[in-house]
């Protein structure tokens, strides 16, 4: 028994489970080789209100935590990796609003968001500005009042699906560093708002990667979330919550991975025996289960940290994310080794989840720009 | 409409084990018997299209609590668990006494049960409590359609050449099938709602039971020997892609002239 998750919660990922296991791990494949974006794991998410956890009772959700969002993340991930992050990237560009949004705003989407009938996006890293934030060119200036947009943000998960694309741009180039940005909601339709183009990905495929163009975009004063100039902090706070989205996907797909991989162990015969029985195969087993239960726990802690509210929250959220996001890659690189050649076929899910895995390292900070937000935490509290 | 469901607890399908040779093993976890949860969905239905609520009635130990949670997660609105220590053992006929008597104190249009149990494979419970409440007895339901206005229900009931249709009035019993369709997964909201739904539980004493009239010591049926069935030997996976792999079972099926 987990004496870190209550009841409830046990309660909540074991549903989520057993949806994950029956609903959504035989579209797995399918959705990896289509390349589309699944709405029939949208509309299973709604139905069983998964998308409405996080948010408030008030506005139509269900009140959950970051930790129990998490689990559910990392259960979906587990067995489908475009299905877990359609949680979080729900989660990653709504949390301006929750962060930020006014009560009007907040009644005004959160119900829809909370019931599955808006999708959102949450859109910063354009082609010259990803981890550098100080590199964003797109403008937000006054017009009449309201706003004008221009500019074009490049690599925004599920940003040709959602019907609220959360935008940071530069409201005030004078401001000075961190001083600069505000967040904007742009809506599906606004006049000026078109999707570019998808990319072709060597992951997560049935993720849609979008590059959005705003063209003189109009967007009224009401879709602004938090005060002009502000954008920076609330972005930061975002990725406090977000990143450990991350690492529960990465959790789930290393488990995923290693679920695969011990039952192949079991099954496969070599030299007259299971490989399983192998000490070199036995090896790497336990070396993935303990890397992939380290990296759950250490996701875990850091959940509880943020929510309770960490001066150091930063630095949680970025360790979990990195150690899982590495975890998941040697953890599925692994895998397919312990199922050799079928390892690398697509009759098996390992070489998928090895695909998918990689994003893990790259998306929402690199390891490395984790690695500087860990270190800069550790020698500025000196 | 007022629909009890009675829900048993059963060992996880699976991890069936015997304990002293004969007895089913309850530790290692328990679940809502899989043809209870078809007529509870069918009951659910009911209540979604006529109004009224549903009503779970369970006998058994402690741990059926999680088996029952489920049951409120999925939409029952409460929840009776009768609890008792004296009815280790019972046999079917005097479990039927206990649900007779506990069924007797609440109030309900339609009675239903899965038809049987995947622990005990008896299917008679049902028809000792209708039998005991005086009530009609529509058994292997594969639908139910009740007209509450006329005060009936019809039951499409399985026979060995096809359905018979068959009425009553209202109350009735139904012992139900897995044809009623598939039971819903609880949303996550109808996991956090079921917390706080309320599980009555109920003693032989609220029942006015006396304790020496049920439990093992009071059954009229023993078991004197239960094996478990022999292990099944390895089983032939066939991997290969769904058109080879179709003719490689075909074959394989043919040849031990199944088809």
């Amino acid at each position: 028994m987990n004496s870190r998750l209550t009841q409830e919660q046990i309660e909540l990922r074991d549903a989520v489970r057993e949806l994950a296991r029956e609903r959504i791990a035989p579209r797995a494949a399918e959705i990896d080789q289509a390349g589309v974006f699944p709405r029939d794991i949208v509309e299973l998410f709604a139905k069983h209100d998964v998308f409405a956890l996080i948010y408030p009772p008030e506005h139509g959700g269900l009140g959950g935590t970051l930790l129990t969002n998490c689990l559910m993340i990392e259960e979906v991930s587990r067995v489908c990796a475009t299905s877990g992050l359609i949680l979080a990237v729900q989660a990653l560009g709504s949390l301006p609003l929750q962060l930020a949004g006014n009560d009007e705003q907040k009644r005004r989407w959160i119900p829809g968001l909370a019931n599955g009938q808006l999708l959102n996006a949450f859109a910063l890293t354009e082609a010259g500005a990803g981890s550098d934030s100080a590199g964003i060119r797109t403008r937000a200036v006054r017009d009449g009042d309201g706003w004008r947009i221009d500019g074009t943000k490049r690599f925004i998960s599920h940003g040709s699906e959602a019907d609220l694309v959360a935008v940071l741009a530069v409201t005030d180039p004078e401001a000075g560093r961190h001083r600069d940005l505000s967040f904007f909601y742009v809506e599906r339709g606004m006049a000026g708002f078109q999707v570019a183009r998808l990319e072709h990905k060597m992951g997560i495929r049935g993720s849609p990667t979008a590059e959005l163009v705003f063209d003189g975009v109009r967007v009224p004063d009401a879709n602004r979330v938090g005060e002009v100039g502000e954008g920076f902090r609330i972005a930061m706070q975002t990725l406090n919550r977000s990143r450990p989205g991350v690492a529960a996907q990465a959790v789930g797909i290393a488990q995923g991975a290693l679920d695969v991989a011990v039952d192949y162990a079991r099954q496969r015969v070599q030299f007259g025996k299971p490989i399983g029985e192998h000490q070199m195969v036995q090896a790497m087993l336990a070396d993935m289960a303990t890397r992939t239960e380290a990296a759950r726990q250490l996701l875990y802690e850091a959940c509880e940290r943020i929510e309770g509210g960490a001066a150091d929250a930063a630095r949680w959220a970025a360790m979990c994310k990195l150690f899982a996001g590495d975890t998941a890659m040697a953890v599925t690189t692994d895998a397919v080794q312990v199922l050799g050649g079928y390892g690398y076929i697509t009759e098996y899910p390992v070489e998928r989840m090895m695909r998918d895995a990689k994003i893990t390292q790259l998306y929402e900070g690199t390891q490395q720009i984790q690695r500087l937000v860990i270190a800069r935490a550790l020698l500025s509290t000196q | 409409m007022q629909i009890v469901v009675l829900l048993k607890a059963v060992p996880v399908v699976g991890n069936e084990r015997l304990v002293d040779g004969w007895s089913v093993d309850r530790s290692s976890g328990l679940e809502a018997n899989g043809n209870d949860e078809y007529v509870l969905e069918a009951a659910l239905k009911l209540v979604e299209a006529h109004g009224g609520e549903v009503v779970t009635l369970t006998m058994g130990p402690a741990s059926s609590v999680e088996a029952i949670r489920k049951a409120l997660a999925m939409g029952a609105a409460r929840a009776v668990q009768v609890v008792d220590d004296a009815l280790a053992g019972s046999d079917a006929l005097a479990t039927g006494r206990v649900l007779a008597a506990a069924l007797g104190r609440l109030e309900y249009d339609l009675a239903v049960a899965g038809a049987d149990t995947s622990d005990g494979q008896g299917g008679v419970v049902g028809a000792a409590v209708a039998t005991r409440l005086g009530l009609p007895y529509l058994s292997y339901a594969a639908s139910i359609e009740p007209d509450p206005a006329a005060g009936v229900v019809r039951v499409r009931r399985i026979s060995p050449t096809g359905y018979d249709v068959i009425e009553a009035r209202m109350p009735a019993f139904i012992a139900g099938t897995q044809l009623l369709g598939e039971p819903r997964y609880p949303s996550l909201r109808g996991i956090m709602q079921a917390r706080s739904k309320p599980i009555a539980t109920w003693s032989l004493a609220d029942l006015g039971i006396d304790p020496a009239s049920v439990g093992s010591a009071a059954s009229r049926t023993a078991v004197h020997e239960a094996t478990p069935p022999p292990q099944r030997a390895g089983a032939t996976i066939v991997r290969d892609a769904p058109d080879a792999a179709v003719e490689r079972i075909v074959e394989f099926l043919a040849s031990r002239r199944l088809i």
